[in-house]
């Protein structure tokens, strides 16, 4: 697929504009000032977000996920301090400090949000693309899904109502290979989980390199077609996380460190895709230098945004929208 | 008895391994019990100790984690099924309740379902809105089903193997504020507790602090505060949300003919709402004052920290409710 150079470096910028900001997160958290016993860091999984909001019309078509939501904000365009913000509970966050790490959102970008009971968005993402449906518009609607997630009740329920009704899903598992320390060969009895598409008539992409953001790019475009016109897609991207499960469970971290060491040397997807802009356009690295250090200034004045955000702290505020006035 | 201070994840442990050990027909299943040793360590290296046979590590599958304890149960089995924390329960609420708590009656008799459901439960943290219930009561509502909440670890110990070895289906709710706890534990390996029976933790004359799980620290630390001042209070512990004790709550009551309510869980048709109807219908004669409740505020738990201790209950506002009906 060719794709012109400022496309491939605005997806670098993405991509870097991620790892930085969960690198900051962590460290925040290390100090304390990131605080509670949730944080699901996205390292490693930068190329399926990148990849698959760059296929969709932002503000225009829809999006959803569970809570290792940081990156689908930001690859949105999301404001990063209003994402620090709501990291650090903090009146000027997403949420108002009221949803935290695991519950961003913004309307404004049809961003529906972060959920942290596994599967329980698939359902909504079944709804959301009904709407679609029911007003006869172009539109689709991404939902990303934990391996884990493949295996509870709401993704057979919502997977197979999206196949009975052609809804215009597309249903991306990130499998990274654990749902928290149980492997996917422990938790699937197949565990190739694309091929369930079948079994709810949905249209089977395969396994797509979630680590290459240019083969996401290009899997989520070719699906967002499919899903309009005919019906729900099925993409299987495969990843790996580079930090444990969440940010307290890390001392836990069943999983082996070669494992984590080889996904980290050879499938990098920052790498990957500084590899293809070099073999495309040549020596950019000048360029690249310059945007990395844009995004870790953009991560830093969000930080500081955030630190001077007020907390929330009146009954007024805990009260309000519990129900819609 | 000679006994072990022992924190109340410990006292579990040592519960459910001994169980294990007494009887082959014991077994847990659930998400991370085995490989990751428990999400709360209650099962640390029980699949060392067990092996996957009798340590079942699961999918992400509430509803078949539930309803194949039911299954394995109804077969003969003692399923300990580990809901991880109390609020993935309510993807297995069908199961429970529609099915573990109906089934012996619904068969009038024929089949029994001795199940046993542990979850952690309880709010702190920040772990915001779908993290943080205390929903004990849901499952208390409903015939057929147990409902036991330690406050200590051991009561924890002593109630998990009555739990164990009581033919019945029971939700076995674990405090996340109370694991680390320490407490003692008898060394007793037959040390069971009556299914459904209350504890007075504390004597007193003046006013009776009704409570479970973790209410139990602020009215201790309540009761310490107004003692102070002269006021004693008794401290009634229930133990378990059903059976309910009501006999206990209403003998401390007709001592003190005054009583505050203390529950970590919502108030709207909660355990206050029934041991206050409970109280005004039996002890009538006996009222010197409205019942008073202490309970998290009518509201989803927000993730920021200031805003999410506002919420909840402390020893403070239950020194207010006794001050306010003395
Ligand atoms: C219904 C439910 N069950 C269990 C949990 C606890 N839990 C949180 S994340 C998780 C693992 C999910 O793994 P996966 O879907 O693969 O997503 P990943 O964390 O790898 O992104 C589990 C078991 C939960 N939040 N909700
Ligand atoms: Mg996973």
């Amino acid at each position: 697929m060719a794709l012109d150079k400022a496309t491939l470096l605005d997806w670098y910028r993405q991509m870097v504009l991620i790892r930085e900001f969960e690198e900051a997160c962590q460290h925040l958290y290390n100090e304390k000032r990131i605080t509670g016993v949730y944080l699901h860091l996205a390292s490693g999984h930068e190329a399926i977000y990148v990849g698959a909001v760059a296929a969709m019309r932002v503000g225009t078509d829809h999006i959803i996920t569970a809570y290792r939501d940081h990156g689908i904000a930001l690859a949105l365009g999301m404001d990063a301090g209003r994402v620090m913000a709501e990291m650090m509970g903090k009146r000027d966050g997403v949420s108002g400090g009221k949803g935290g790490s695991m519950h961003l959102a913004s309307a404004e970008h049809n961003f529906y949000g972060g959920y942290a009971i596994v599967g329980g968005h698939l359902p909504l993402a079944t709804g959301l693309a009904l709407a679609c449906k029911y007003r006869g518009n172009d539109q689709f609607v991404i939902s990303m899904i934990g391996d884990g997630a493949t295996n509870n009740g709401y993704f057979h329920e919502a997977l197979n109502m999206s196949g009975v009704d052609k809804l215009p899903n597309i249903w991306i598992i990130e499998n990274n290979g654990y749902g928290m320390g149980t492997s996917v060969e422990k938790a699937a009895g197949n565990p190739i989980l694309h091929e369930r598409a079948r079994g709810y008539g949905i249209e089977d992409y395969g396994r797509v390199d979630g680590q290459d953001v240019i083969a996401m790019y290009d899997a989520v475009s070719r699906a967002a077609k499919h899903a309009v016109e005919h019906g729900p897609v099925l993409i299987e991207a495969m990843t790996y996380r580079y930090r444990g499960h969440g940010v307290s469970d890390k001392q836990y971290d069943t999983r082996l460190k070669a494992e984590l060491e080889e996904w980290k040397a050879t499938k990098d997807p920052i790498e990957i895709l500084k590899r293809h802009i070099a073999k495309e356009h040549g020596d950019v690295s000048a360029e690249l230098d310059a945007i990395h250090q844009a995004q870790l200034k953009i991560v830093e004045e969000s930080i500081q945004f955030a630190d001077a955000s007020p907390l929330p702290n009146t009954l007024e505020e805990l009260f309000a929208h519990v129900y819609v006035d | 008895m000679a006994a072990k201070n022992l924190p109340m994840r410990d006292a579990l442990r040592r519960a459910l391994m001994e169980e294990m050990e007494r009887d082959e027909n014991v077994f847990v299943m659930g998400q991370e019990v085995g490989v990751w040793q428990g999400t709360h360590r209650v099962t640390q290296g029980f699949l060392e100790k067990f092996g996957e046979r009798r340590v079942r590590d699961t999918p992400i599958s509430e509803m078949a984690i539930a309803g194949a304890a039911v299954g394995a149960a109804m077969a003969g089995l003692r399923p300990v099924a580990e809901m991880m924390t109390i609020n993935f329960a309510f993807l297995a609420l069908d199961a429970m309740i529609n099915h573990a708590a109906k089934i012996h009656y619904m068969f009038n008799g024929q089949f029994k379902v001795p199940a046993v459901f542990r979850a952690a439960s309880g709010w702190g943290n920040q772990a915001t809105a779908t993290h943080s219930h205390t929903p004990e009561v849901i499952w208390a509502h409903f015939p057929g089903m147990y409902v036991a909440t330690p406050a200590t670890a051991g009561d924890a110990y002593g109630m998990l193997k009555t739990a164990i070895r009581n033919d019945n289906p029971i939700l076995f709710s674990e405090s996340i504020g109370l694991y680390p706890r320490p407490g003692q534990v008898p060394d007793d390996p037959d040390y069971m507790l009556p299914i459904g029976k209350a504890d007075v933790k504390r004597e007193g004359k003046h006013v009776t602090l009704v409570t479970y799980a973790r209410g139990l620290e602020w009215c201790t630390a309540a009761a310490k505060e107004l003692e102070k001042d002269g006021v004693q209070c008794e401290i009634v512990d229930m133990r378990w949300l059903r059976p309910l004790d009501t006999a206990t709550v209403f003998e401390s009551f007709k001592k003190t003919n005054r009583a505050v309510i203390v529950e970590e869980s919502l108030p709207f048709y909660s355990f206050g709402s029934e041991i206050a109807a409970q109280i005004q219908e039996h002890c009538f004669d006996y009222m010197d004052a409205p019942v008073k409740r202490v309970s998290a505020l009518d509201v989803p738990v927000p993730y920021s920290h200031d805003l999410e201790l506002m919420c909840f209950p402390n020893a403070q506002k239950v020194v207010e409710a006794v001050k306010s009906i003395l």
